[in-house]
């Protein structure tokens, strides 16, 4: 049947505007943005680490440009990046291998979904990434 | 029949990511309060810390290891991300094969850059 | 005191004429409601009053068919399914579900959907074809077997789920919750042995592996049926199976004839009080 109908789709707009907005979705999309720049920030380390083939100077010199305020701040951000990835990382591994979302049920209304079994979940993962990226915070900011 | 392939090494691979950079942010950024694997006296990122992890064939094995799961798993995740937006079967062609070759390149320059003995490449250069 | 106390609603209807429109646009109706009327009473009631061109699909009105799926006041639902006093507003918008072409105004186009079911082979896929021709006996099956994937049998195909999911909205290859979930639906059937042949499709780019659990699918569902966790269930299986540690069972069989000498002291039938007709 040949529609002259609208195409309605959304594209890269459904990033933000498609699908519905619920705690997981907030999830999903802050661990694809700590994702990205993770991998981001990886690849620079790569080269900045790689200095150490040069020698000290080169060392102490790659040390150097990384060293100022902003870039202070900006490694503290990657490690609670790094909090929230790998804990999250770790509910996502539990639940896509099918554990931690229950059986198959008999759905009585108001159903009692797998999101709902997973809420807890979800909080203690979210609840751990805060301890580890405070605990960060303060090796990075009062204790150094 | 690959994607559910890929995706498999990509949770295996986050597994060792979670050891492996856990241990890392711990040693880098946890030293204050934990100051495990530390060079007594030194930070982790002075020169003596850097050149006692380098000779360290602990370090050198985990980092190589590190290096590769974690350019797997961000390569893969990217690919995803990009893929999912549906480009047309040029660019998706693109995506796969170039993340691949940028991600093995990467990989061959960080495990050379992990083997060289600090100071190495300096030296062959006459510097 | 036996009042109806009837109230002024605004439909905020989305409105699209293929081959006269080239963008959907808002149109507002203000109608009357009572107390009990659901959005598809109000539809109705706007079709009579003031936009007797406006199209849409419904046809049981008691949410068992899974024609009337739209978006409503943000969120996908079955219009027969919601009541206007649960949305708690004086405007109910409504549109056509999001992830679908349009047809006319709120007249989604489902075939993409169905055409990506009908590639995971929704039936149940086994050898012996001479007995699904011309059955002797039911398969044998027990309620545990059963209780497997009994939940995600209740789906109605409403489409709401693929409305929801943020992947559907922009990978328009990605199969969706509902022929995903109905791949699974039938995978853990016991009575049915077409896992390597759905493993082709499911293994693939467009399989359950665009889906990162927002979960959105299974809040949206207006059965229950939970199709996120029916995908998660597969990624299980379908990893097992990569691993060569999934459990292979043959296809249910058929139940034998029940044999041994019958009962003593049960009642024999009563006669035929009305003959059939020869």
């Amino acid at each position: 049947m040949e529609s002259r109908g609208h195409p309605n789709r959304l594209g890269i707009r459904g990033w933000v505007g498609g699908g519905r907005w619920g705690f997981e979705r907030y999830l999903y999309t802050l661990h694809r943005v700590t994702g990205l720049g993770l991998l981001a920030y990886f690849v620079l380390h790569i080269f900045v680490t790689s200095s150490r083939a040069l020698g000290p100077e080169a060392w102490d010199q790659a040390m150097g440009v990384v060293s100022g305020p902003l870039f202070m701040i900006g490694e503290y951000l990657v490690f609670a990046a790094f909090a929230f990835h790998a804990v999250n990382g770790i509910r996502l591994a539990i639940i896509e291998l099918g554990y931690a979302v229950g059986r198959p049920i008999e759905p009585v209304y108001p159903y009692a979904t797998s999101v709902g079994r997973q809420r807890r979940l979800a909080r203690a993962a979210l609840m751990i990434a805060a301890v580890v990226a405070l605990w960060g915070g303060l090796d990075f900011f009062v204790l150094a | 029949m690959r994607d559910r392939t890929l995706w498999t090494w990509h949770i295996g691979a986050g597994v060792v990511i979670l050891v492996l950079l856990g241990l890392h942010m711990a040693i880098m950024h946890l030293d204050q309060s934990l100051g495990i694997f530390g060079t007594p006296g030194a930070e982790p990122v002075e020169w003596e810390s850097v050149v006692a992890r380098a000779g360290s064939l602990f370090f050198t094995v985990t980092y190589v290891l590190l290096l590769g799961a974690a350019l797997y798993h961000g390569f893969y995740g990217l690919r995803n991300i990009l893929l999912e937006l549906n480009p047309g079967p040029g660019i998706r062609r693109l995506v796969n094969v170039g993340l691949t070759v940028i991600g093995l390149g990467l990989f061959a320059f960080g495990t050379w850059a992990a083997l060289a003995a600090p100071g190495a490449a300096s030296m062959a250069m006459g510097g | 005191m036996a009042e109806t106390i009837a109230r002024t609603v605004t439909f905020h209807v989305r409105r699209f004429e293929p081959g006269r429109d080239r963008e959907p646009r808002w149109e507002d109706h203000r109608i009357e409601v009572l107390p009990g009327m659901t959005v598809l009473d109000g539809l109705w009631k706007v079709k009579e009053l003031s936009a007797p061109s406006l199209a849409w699909r419904s046809s049981c009105r008691m949410g068992i068919c899974g024609s009337c799926g739209m978006l409503i006041n943000g969120r996908p639902r079955l219009a027969c399914n919601t009541q206007i006093s649960e949305l708690a507003s004086d405007v109910v918008a409504v549109a056509p579900l999001p992830n679908f072409a349009i047809v006319k105004d709120l007249v989604p186009d489902l075939a993409p959907m169905f055409e990506t079911h009908r590639e995971l082979l929704p039936y149940l896929v086994r050898d012996d074809t001479a007995e699904q021709d011309d059955p002797t006996r039911e398969y044998w099956q027990s309620p545990h077997e059963l209780e497997q994937y009994l939940q995600f049998s209740y789906c109605i195909k409403c489409g709401c789920c693929m409305a929801a999911c943020p992947t559907v909205a922009t990978d328009p290859q990605y199969a969706g919750p509902m022929p995903l979930g109905q791949a699974h639906r039938y995978n853990s059937d016991t009575r049915d042995g077409g896992f390597s042949a759905r493993r082709q499709v499911l293994a693939g780019g467009s399989g359950p592996w665009r889906c990162h659990f927002a979960g959105e699918c299974s809040q949206v569902c207006p059965k229950g049926v939970d199709p996120a966790k029916a995908i998660q269930l597969m990624k299980r299986e379908l990893v097992l199976d990569l691993l060569r540690l999934r459990r292979r069972k043959a296809p249910a069989a058929v139940a034998e004839a029940p044999h041994g000498t019958p009962r003593e002291g049960i009642a024999a039938p009563p006669a035929r009080t009305v003959t059939p007709e020869a």
